[in-house]
């Protein structure tokens, strides 16, 4: 079983369920390390003072909040340490609340909950869950960080997708509509004809970070002595007249579709 | 409703048009999210923001930018050289496009795969295609999945469409979310009925139709900011940089782009989303005025910048004199070359 990052309970309602969290995200990126061009060495990396170019060691260095250009004012780790959130072992519930009501611009980052003892508990609590069709809106502190998240069922286990804060995010629903002249019912109908030809399942496999797959594909072409080469595809460009471009790709779509 | 300060600043990180069969909407991407806590800099005594240094630890001397190899470890100690010229040829092709060829269910869009999200503005003179295209995507209940090149890197994308307007939201590739089984977490066992159903008592007890959006904010970055604000008042602690230079701010947050034009999204939306009067009746000036020819030519500008050679940029970098460009990965003497002129 995979390592779980961090273990709590799920509070709400005068109820208490154990869980462990576990990371949702696997960290795929190919990682480089900086060299020493004459050496081939790792560097290493040192904070200076640029006035002197001398070497701050971690000790000395001080952290402040710029105020004004220039103008900081510093704070100590004590003061630091006191602006973060009390150390807790809960998850909080706050509310359940219908999935529309969570803007999409808000998700951030998907953990995995996993029963932590009391397997019954959290078993029925995701069947409990499913059966309201509401999601947890949650809030804990985790490593020295307050977060913000989303609770869901997620097949037969729980997921917790954490949420920016609501002030980082430019809310959509403070957005006025966009208004016009009134758009005309032919080409309403084409447009939904064109976006009924072209309904797909979402299917995450396809999603294929094509990019990073060429790299890797280099890197071990390098290894094993080889060289490798890439060729590059063209990108065709599109024309004008809206009702007639719709009928033309509704046309398109619907030949690709028969094919 | 909790407060929220200020504008809501955004940039324009990407112009180009989102295609929708044979129909082509010029789009510029504005980000969504804005930067709520204040960055922490790392500091001397005196209050002078330190510098990032590389040294080579076999020697004790220091390593500037150019002399400085991108390796990947493949066994301890062991490293494949990648160079700039190899990592160039294998960034996507530059693309303006994000073509929508899939339509999916937006319910069956797991949020596990949002990474960031975008406005997506229209940037053309008609709005219609774009109003067109959102409209018939909340009727449908539908939102596209598609590919897209930003900065040189690929990125897979939903686009969603809500209250007329169009967002791209970043989604992680397939292969970067780890599934339930992978985790090996235990499977269901049976459940007691009676237990879901007092489960189900106790949410309900919680349920409500919307957010409160005051529990959701953080306000950790306004209180530090008030404890400074409050030394400063006292005079504790306040210091002033001896002289400017290069900042240097710690961990940038994922997702945090710099570059682009800084602008008040709000009034940027209302204003492009806005039908407009058309030329004729705008007073004497022509489509063609000069004001929208220079508008053109900035775009000109911009797109060319974009295309340019790291070490093209490197040039303009030293023409306009930027501090700290030798270090400068490719994206920020792009950023600097546009700050600067």
């Amino acid at each position: 079983m995979a390592r779980s990052m961090w273990k709590a309970s799920l509070c709400f309602a005068g109820e208490d369920v154990p869980v462990k969290l576990y990371a949702a995200v696997e960290d795929r990126a190919v990682h480089f390390r900086l060299l020493h061009a004459s050496d081939h060495v790792p560097v290493r990396q040192r904070m200076v003072d640029p006035r002197s170019g001398d070497e701050v060691p971690a000790e000395a260095v001080r952290r402040g909040v710029e105020l004004e250009p220039g103008m900081f004012v510093l704070l100590s780790p004590s003061e630091l340490s006191s602006m973060e959130p009390e150390p807790s072992r809960s998850i909080e519930v706050l509310r359940f609340v219908p999935a529309h009501a969570i803007d999409v611009g808000w998700y951030r980052r998907p953990y995995f909950l996993g029963p932590d003892g009391r397997a019954e508990d959290y078993f029925a609590l995701t069947r409990a869950l499913e059966k309201s069709g509401r999601l947890g809106i949650a809030r804990w502190s985790m490593r020295r960080k307050r977060y913000y998240g989303v609770l869901a069922p997620h097949g037969e286990h729980l997921s917790l997708v954490s949420l920016s804060s609501v002030d980082e995010v430019v809310p959509i629903s403070q957005l006025s509509k966009p208004d016009g002249t009134a758009l005309n019912k032919g080409e309403r109908r084409l447009a939904e004809q064109l976006v009924s030809t072209l309904d797909a399942a979402f299917e995450p496999a396809e999603l294929r970070d094509e990019h990073r797959e060429r790299l890797q594909q280099l890197i071990s072409a390098k290894a094993q002595g080889r060289s490798i080469e890439f060729r590059e595809q063209p990108v065709p460009a599109p024309p004008e007249d809206l009702s007639e471009a719709l009928r033309e790709s509704v046309r398109a779509a619907k030949e690709r579709r028969v094919a | 409703m909790p407060e929220r300060e200020g504008k809501a600043l955004a940039r324009s990180v990407w112009s180009g048009s989102i295609s929708f069969g044979l129909v082509t909407i010029p789009v510029e991407l504005y980000t969504a999210t804005r930067k709520a806590s204040p960055a922490l800099r790392m500091l001397s005594e005196d209050g002078t923001p330190l510098a990032r240094q590389y040294v080579c630890p076999e020697d004790g001397e220091v390593v500037s930018g150019d002399e400085i190899e991108r390796g990947y470890e493949i066994e301890k100690g062991k490293f494949v050289l990648v160079t700039d010229e190899e990592l160039e040829q294998l960034a996507p092709r530059r693309s303006r496009d994000i073509s929508l060829d899939r339509f999916v269910d937006r319910h069956t869009i797991d949020p596990a795969f949002f990474v960031r999200s975008y406005f997506l503005v229209p940037s053309g003179e008609r709005t219609k295609a774009y109003r067109l295209l959102a409209e018939t995507m909340e009727a449908t209940g539908r939102a596209a999945i598609a590919s897209f090149v930003m900065r040189g890197h690929s990125h897979a994308v939903a686009i969603f469409a809500d209250r007329g307007i169009l967002r791209a939201q970043i989604l992680r590739f397939g292969d970067e979310l780890r599934s339930a089984e992978e985790l090996d977490l235990p499977k269901a066992g049976k459940v007691d009925r009676a237990r879901v159903a007092e489960l189900v008592r106790s949410i309900e007890s919680l349920a409500a139709d919307s957010l409160d959006e005051a529990e959701l904010v953080d306000d950790q970055a306004k209180r530090l900011v008030a404890l400074a604000e409050q030394k400063r008042e006292q005079g504790d602690d306040v210091v002033q940089a001896p002289e400017v230079v290069e900042p240097e701010t710690e961990a940038e947050e994922e997702g945090e782009t710099s570059g682009g034009q800084v602008l008040d999204l709000m009034a940027l939306l209302k204003e492009r989303l806005a039908e407009r009067k058309p030329a004729h009746k705008r007073g004497k000036s022509k489509p063609d005025s000069a004001a929208g020819a220079s508008r053109k030519q900035s775009r000109n500008e911009r797109d060319r910048l974009e295309e340019a050679s790291k070490q093209e940029l490197y040039e303009r970098a030293r023409e306009l004199d930027i501090p700290g460009r030798s270090k400068m990965s490719r994206e920020e003497l792009l950023d600097s070359v546009r700050r600067a002129g």
